[in-house]
């Protein structure tokens, strides 16, 4: 204790809580991320773009509807629905045909596409950042163990468990998910029993990007919408979905709690070293678990 | 039933089929026999449309179906049974029929209960994961997965390899029972003895050529034929 004198245990309990908030959306956009890597064996470099827009299109609509009370919960309707549309547009108009191209190729096709998304996004929104505020009744703290924590994020905590069952229900018990786990291992026996697979490439990809949006208009109110948040997030998810497992989204809640959680204590421990500590964690992983904590598919 | 004319499928660059023609009719089981790499299960691929020919033709109950993927293929009523199993490793037994499940114009169609009521070892692992199963076991859940797609002709590739002689018996009661419900059976074998139990009529493929076609009782006495093309 006496190396750290501010480490009290409400506030180690606070700033795992933080952490905790923090991985709640680097679970939803890396399990966006994993789903397709798992099911399409897409390595998707440009979810992060993906997400980016997600941000940035919330800001739009949220202040496009700032003179009522609601304008952030539209935008998170419909900020994930508008990256699910562009989602859409890429696996039909480009990725289906891409398919049997093999990785290396798949993974610069992606890449130039986050290229893309940068400028767009530079022509849309201009290159300074935005910022939004967070929404009306999450706004102020709350005193936890006589400690203030944002309300804001304890919305996010309550949404991790959430997303997390979402997820399961619908790998385990809808026919979609049950498809996809079959065609994740072996895509063309599902073929053969009559399953037209490019649809379920199609409903994984879009599903994927959903994600990535509802990933980027909930992380909106809590930090600068800029540039160059796509590149920051897609090497934080990549490494999330490697330390978990490619393509299990068990795998991904894992990692990003991993993540989320050394990256709370990291800044607790040594202010200025804080962005180190994810860094170790996955260092460890990956030295005693090489192909991640948890089945990989690949 | 099915016509498959003159086809030639490659793998690559290797010409492995060489104008393979063969058909089956409705309610009959055909074999197809043939030494280890003789083309057999390349041959069904070919018809279920896993491997497309360049070319010839397949028709199937008149229809040209060559050229399709295979999940049309399945939806016009062909049922496969690849030679590996391949069930779906990491999902449950019921969860395998469940994904493979297509509805039928009839009213005696093939669901879930009807697959555990013929293969009722299966019915106790529904819930279990296919890939922990035995042998046996996957064979039968990847021919009741075949069944509940609802075929008109199934495609058995190598339906009894490695089985111990007991389910081998078992296996072919049930298909010669699903023959007689009027489903017609292209069978791929290396076993002659299953083979000459089961089927009707015979084709001997060796080398990607079809060598030999007639009547099971007119391949049961030529022996010169059988010695030739399937002794090992």
């Amino acid at each position: 204790m006496e190396l750290f004198p501010s480490l009290s245990f409400s506030v180690l309990c606070i700033q795992i809580l933080v952490g905790l908030s923090k991985a709640t959306i680097l679970f939803i956009v890396a399990s966006g991320l994993t789903l397709i890597l798992g099911v399409l064996r897409i390595p998707n470099l440009a979810h992060g773009s993906l997400y980016m827009i997600g941000a940035f299109t919330t800001y739009s609509i949220a202040t496009a509807f700032s003179q009522s009370n609601l304008g952030f919960w539209v935008a998170l309707l419909l900020a994930p629905l508008v990256v699910a549309l562009i989602g859409l547009i890429m696996e039909q108009g480009l990725f289906r045909f891409l398919y049997k191209r093999d990785h290396l190729m798949m993974l610069l096709f992606t890449f130039s596409f986050t290229l893309v998304f940068a400028d767009l996004v530079k022509l849309v929104w201009g290159s300074d950042y935005r910022s939004l505020a967070v929404p009306k009744i999450f706004q102020g703290s709350y005193l936890l163990l006589g400690m203030p924590f944002p309300r804001y994020n304890l919305f996010l905590l309550l949404l991790g468990p959430l997303f997390a069952a979402g997820l399961w229900y619908l790998t385990n018990r809808t026919l979609l998910g049950k498809i996809s786990r079959a065609a994740a291992v072996d895509r063309e026996m599902v073929g053969a029993v009559g399953v037209n697979v490019n649809l379920v490439y199609a409903a994984v990809f879009v599903l994927g990007c959903y994600l990535a949006g509802i990933g980027g208009a909930l992380v909106a109110p809590t930090q600068n919408i800029s540039q160059g948040m796509d590149h920051s997030i897609i090497i934080e998810i990549f490494l999330i979905v490697i330390i978990g497992g490619l393509g299990n989204v068990w795998g991904a809640l894992l990692g990003a709690v991993i993540f989320g959680l050394t990256d709370a204590i990291g800044i607790l421990v040594a202010p200025q070293f804080g962005i180190v500590f994810p860094y170790l964690a996955v260092i460890t992983v990956l030295t005693f678990r090489p192909k991640g904590l948890l089945k990989s598919i690949w | 039933m099915l016509d498959v004319r003159e086809i030639n499928t490659y793998y690559g660059l290797s010409h492995i089929l060489f104008d393979v023609s063969l058909s089956v009719h409705k309610g009959e089981i055909v074999c197809l026999l043939g030494r280890n790499g003789a083309g057999k299960s390349t041959t069904m691929k070919s018809i279920m449309g896993l491997t497309p020919p360049k070319q010839g033709e397949i028709t199937l109950k008149g229809d040209r179906v060559t050229g399709c993927p295979p999940y049309q293929m399945c939806r016009r009523g062909v049922g496969f049974v690849p030679d590996d199993r391949r069930v779906f490793a990491d999902l449950s037994v019921g969860e395998n029929l469940e994904i493979s499940a297509r509805p039928c114009q009839g009213s005696d169609g093939w669901d879930k209960e009807r697959v555990y009521g013929f293969f009722p070892a299966l019915s106790a692992l529904d819930r279990r994961r296919a890939g922990v199963l035995s042998g046996g076991e996957q064979q039968m859940l990847t021919i009741g997965r075949a069944l509940i797609t609802n075929p008109d002709l199934l495609l058995l590739d190598e339906p009894t390899e490695g089985l111990a002689p007991i389910i081998v018996e078992m296996l072919e009661e049930k298909i010669l029972e699903l023959k007689a419900s009027g489903l017609s059976v292209l069978l791929a074998e290396q076993n002659q003895n299953v083979a000459l139990r089961l089927s009707d009529r015979a084709y001997i493929i060796d080398n990607g050529h079809i060598r030999y076609q007639g009547s099971i009782e007119e391949l049961r006495q030529d022996e010169a034929v059988r010695q030739k093309y399937l002794l090992v």
